[in-house]
């Protein structure tokens, strides 16, 4: 299996404060790995280091795109990450609030795009053309999350759901190849959680991508994922195929006094 | 029934009360200052007792009205957030539906076109200095409105647009035409030069750092009188010709007047078009969202840098014209307060909004002309328009509108302004 | 070099600073307390000054001693300070508190220009001479070339007003509640902090120490016009910034830098340049150490 992440000791401190202390994790090609572990554990403090967000303290993070280049992320601007192909959605939600729907997922074809200052003014015909291009590129992404009835909508107005949908609409619009989403489910109702089940096995099956997830509800977690990663006090304590995890005594005494979602 | 309630509620007693309570408050915190003026020379004192009553009334009554719109405010907070649409104003309707909009737009070209035909000299020149600061404004309008950086220190790239042109001339001679792209030039390059460093600054810290910058050049500009000739400033700084012909006094004016109508125009059409593409679309998400923005691969110092440098163009070329027009300029144009002033037409109009914008900065500047009592209370009203637009309507007098793309059917798309 | 001099200056900047203390204090601690940068609170400065300066020059006519016209000015200039501090943050801050940052810095902005041309207004654009009230001390005498005494009565009135502030936050009921709210407002508001009342209390505080800052410069320059807030509140900023915005100690440490950098630049170097220094001053400070000397670097959390 080619991997397309490889995290080595990675490590972050705030202060006196390990947040995460030499992780080691890998992510193979077309592969949905789950992070799970408790709150306060470091999982997002992991998604920031690898999207840039903060600049890990040690340890290397690489990336393998399928073409086969491998870049070294340490050091790069979220901005560059994302470019390479690495997406995330965050887990309180960050959409453009006051922007169209549209213009969200607009927002994410950013990087694929070429049109400068010059383009923009004086609106060429390469430029007409992209912006063609991206309008309709957004609205076929905003059909295959079912988010096309609010297309002209503010992003603050829909629903809950709705918006943790366009923030995974909006990541894929950058074209990624490795996605990050963190805590997808949270909030949801059944229904909700069983449509985001489906949308990401889709994800996963017609795009080809792998996605890193961070979540709670182990039933989505183990329907999901191929392998799960356990992560406590910013230290990985085990790592597995879901029916490994869940039977791991160390994991069940991290979770101890812990409740987990059934 | 609601509306009796809503009376009741407004004229009560316990309104009264209140109201009393704000009007006695105000009587004594403007008393001594503006009842008691004391002459320490001459070793007199006025009493103004007959302020007090004015203070005294106006408070009493603008409590009501506060106490109103307040409670306006935070109705409609709750009812934005439970309203799935978006409510839209009668003004904002009016503006989107082409039957209205279109005449609209027709009278106001064919007005500002016989504008020097039917007015005088005067008038012509108040209209022209107008015309100067909606072009400035709109510049503004892109760093603040748009990229929501607040940019304190805006009149500085001014100020080189019109030192620029001074100098240029007082040196060498050149003349408007070549100075005007220069003073553009300059002011984009000054925009760099600045904003490199204080991009990455936190919005606050940005809007102090920018002022600081501000004050730095023009105290340069006063100090520096090899460079600059000091506060006493810059004379004769020749108006336009035209093909090389010097024109009549009347003439020129008319002259200058439809060059800032040309330069106006334009504006607004690089203005439309930049809002309207990748990067004014980035922009707009920098200003929403910092972190969102920069994981969706927008570098975030590249977009915030063409923001800050493509305003200061503006108010270069601005800077330029208003040297051509007034012919003397000196650093006292230049204060903080003019920056001021040029963001209280923006925030007056509608942050983002072109046409709330030049309407704010034609309001703000063409009232006091008008209102010979106005102008001196000028100032004054600018602070209270800052206040009351963000306490009441943030968004502006005409609030921007997001763009509309429609969709008939699938895969056949046409995007719609 | 001149010893002499130097200490003039040295002392000169001492005063400065110390002025910029009494100003700064009111920033830091509104930072603080709501992250606001209070821009109009030069203004509160200046309308104390004004104040103080009406209440003595009615005192003065009416032939009260100098002492007596101090205390009682000083007082007057506090609580009508206190007053506008508190009715401006009823009015142009409060209903932000929800607002973006950005929008309550414009209103700060629109008070400020408010605030100004209100004085400038009602009073006169020109500048007022403000009579001398502190006399002489015998006892300095021998140095009374370096240092008057309103520059000793300065430095003494900072010491007082740095220690009794300390105090008050350290061991008042309010101090502690002001210290929850500033590191977790809507904690402290859980644990049943009357957040509104801290709020005020802060604006009150730091208008009162803005105020007396007022009547102090104005007695020992002698004059004052509606503008001095603007120049005084902007360089108590970067005071404030200096020592690491939010930190009480801070923003005196900063303050006293930032009068002795100035003092000792417009003494060796130029006087011509005095402001662009401040200002160079501030932009520098900004750029390279925005968390100030004490203060802590902020990370936002994602
Ligand atoms: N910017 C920051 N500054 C200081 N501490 C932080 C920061 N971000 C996260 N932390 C700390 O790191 C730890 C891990 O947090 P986080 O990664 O958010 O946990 P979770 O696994 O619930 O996502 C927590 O103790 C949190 O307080
Ligand atoms: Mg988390």
């Amino acid at each position: 299996m080619k991997a397309v992440l490889t995290v080595t000791q990675l490590t972050k401190t705030f202060g006196g404060l390990h947040a995460l202390d030499g992780v080691d994790l890998t992510i193979g090609r077309n592969e949905i790995v789950a992070l799970i572990g408790p709150n306060g554990a470091g999982k997002t403090t992991l998604f920031n280091c690898l999207t840039g967000v903060y600049i890990p303290t040690g340890g290397s993070v690489e990336i393998t795109s399928p073409e086969g280049h491998t870049t070294r992320l340490n050091g790069l601007k979220p901005d560059k990450v994302t470019s390479l192909g690495m997406a995330r959605t965050f887990q309180n939600i960050r959409l453009f609030q006051n922007m169209t729907v549209l213009e969200n997922v607009m927002i994410g074809r950013h990087c694929r795009m070429h049109a400068g200052i010059p383009g923009a003014i004086l609106r060429n015909a390469r430029t007409r053309r992209e912006e063609k291009a991206v309008i309709d590129d957004s609205y076929r992404i905003l059909e295959n999350f079912q988010l096309d009835r609010y297309v002209n909508e503010f992003a603050k107005n829909l629903p809950y759901g709705a918006q943790r949908r366009l923030e995974i609409a909006r990541a894929m619009a950058t074209e990624p190849f490795l996605l990050l989403l963190d805590e997808p489910a949270a909030g949801m109702n059944a229904q909700e959680t069983k449509d985001l089940d489906d949308l990401i096995v889709r994800l996963r099956n017609k795009e080809e991508i792998s996605i890193l997830l961070i979540e709670h509800d182990m039933k989505l977690v183990t329907s999901l994922s191929d392998r799960i990663f356990v992560v406590d006090y910013g230290r990985k304590i085990a790592e597995g195929t879901p029916a490994e995890v869940c039977c791991n005594p160390v994991v069940i005494k991290a979770y101890l006094g812990e409740e987990i979602d059934a | 029934m609601s509306e009796i309630s809503e009376h009741k509620i407004l004229f009560g007693w316990e309104e009264i009360k209140k109201s009393l309570l704000t009007c006695i408050w105000f009587m004594f915190l403007t008393f001594p200052i503006m009842v008691i003026q004391v002459n320490t020379i001459h070793r007199t004192v006025e009493w103004r007792w007959e302020r007090l009553f004015f203070v005294g009334a106006g408070a009493f009554l603008l409590s009501f009205l506060w106490r109103y719109m307040i409670r306006r405010k935070e109705a409609g907070i709750k009812r934005e957030e439970t309203a799935q649409n978006t409510h839209q104003d009668l003004l904002q309707r009016l503006l989107s539906n082409p039957r209205f909009s279109r005449p609209a737009l027709a009278v106001a070209v064919l007005f500002f076109l016989t504008f020097p035909l039917v007015f005088s000299l005067y008038q012509i020149d108040i209209m022209t200095t107008a015309l100067i600061y909606v072009v400035v404004a709109l510049g503004l309008n892109i760093v603040v409105g748009l990229a929501g950086l607040l940019d304190l220190g805006y009149v500085a790239f001014f100020a080189v647009g019109a030192y620029t042109y001074a100098l240029l001339n007082v040196h060498f001679q050149l003349g408007f035409w070549i100075c005007l792209p220069i003073g553009g030039a300059l002011g984009f390059l000054f925009g760099v030069l600045l904003g490199f460093p204080v991009l990455r600054l936190r919005g606050d810290y940005l809007a102090i750092v920018t002022l600081g910058f501000g004050e730095i050049i023009r105290l340069v500009l006063e100090n520096w009188n090899e460079f600059s000739f000091g506060p006493s400033g810059i004379a004769n700084i020749p108006r336009p010709g035209f093909m090389g012909m010097d024109l009549a006094l009347h003439q020129n004016h008319t002259y200058i007047y439809y060059l800032m109508v040309g330069l106006t125009v334009f504006t607004i059409f690089v203005v439309r078009r930049l809002q309207d593409s990748r990067i004014g679309r980035a922009w707009t998400a920098l200003r929403e969202d910092e972190i969102a923005c920069q994981a969706m691969g927008i570098n975030k110092t590249r977009t915030k840098l063409s923001a800050f440098a493509i305003g200061a163009t503006w108010a270069g070329m601005g800077g330029v014209v208003f040297a051509a027009k007034t012919t003397f300029i000196n650093p006292a144009s230049f204060t903080i307060w003019e920056s001021v002033i040029i963001l209280c037409c923006v925030v007056l109009g509608g942050m983002g909004s072109i046409i709330g914008v030049v309407a704010g900065a034609l309001v703000l500047k063409l009232l006091p002309e008008y209102f010979r009592a106005f102008s001196e209370y000028r100032m004054l009203v600018f602070g209270t328009v800052l206040v009351l637009m963000m306490v009441f309507r943030p968004s502006g007098l005409i609030s921007s509108v997001r763009r509309v793309y429609r969709f008939e059917g699938r895969n056949k798309l046409e995007g719609q302004p | 070099m001149d010893l002499e001099y130097f200490f003039e200056l040295f002392l000169g900047g001492l005063t400065r600073g110390s002025i910029y203390a009494l100003i700064a204090l009111g920033y830091t601690m509104v930072y603080g307390i709501v992250e606001l940068i209070n821009f109009a609170h030069g203004e509160i400065y200046m309308i104390g000054a004004f104040t103080g300066l009406i209440v003595a020059g009615l005192l003065t006519l009416l032939g009260w001693p100098a002492l007596a016209i101090l205390v009682i000015a000083s007082i007057a200039a506090m609580i009508y300070s206190c007053a506008y501090g508190w009715t401006m943050e009823k009015i142009a801050y409060k209903p932000l508190r929800k607002a973006p940052r950005l929008s309550a810095l414009i209103s700060a902005i629109g008070m400020s220009l408010f605030l100004q041309n209100y004085v400038l207004l009602a009073q006169t654009p020109d500048f007022l001479p403000f009579p001398n009230l502190i006399p002489e001390f015998d006892f300095l005498e021998p140095i009374e070339h370096i240092a008057r005494s309103s520059e000793i009565l300065i430095y003494a009135v900072t010491a007082v007003v740095m220690v009794t502030l300390t105090l008050l936050i350290k061991f008042t009921r309010m101090g502690k509640a002001m210290r929850a709210t500033s590191q977790d407002r809507e904690m402290a508001m859980l644990v049943g902090v009357n957040v509104n009342r801290v709020i005020s209390m802060t604006f009150i505080l730091g208008s009162a120490t803005a105020a007396l800052g007022g009547v102090l410069i104005a007695s020992h320059i002698g004059q004052i016009n509606y503008y001095i807030g603007f120049l005084a509140g902007i360089k108590a900023f970067v005071a404030a910034v200096l020592g690491g915005i939010g930190s009480m100690p801070g923003a005196v440490i900063g303050s006293l830098v930032l009068g002795w950098s100035e003092s000792f630049f417009t003494g060796y170097i130029s006087s011509d340049y005095e402001d662009v220094f401040a200002f160079l001053f501030l932009v520098v400070i900004l750029i390279f150490r925005p968390s100030g000397i004490l203060g802590r670097k902020e990370s936002d959390k994602v």
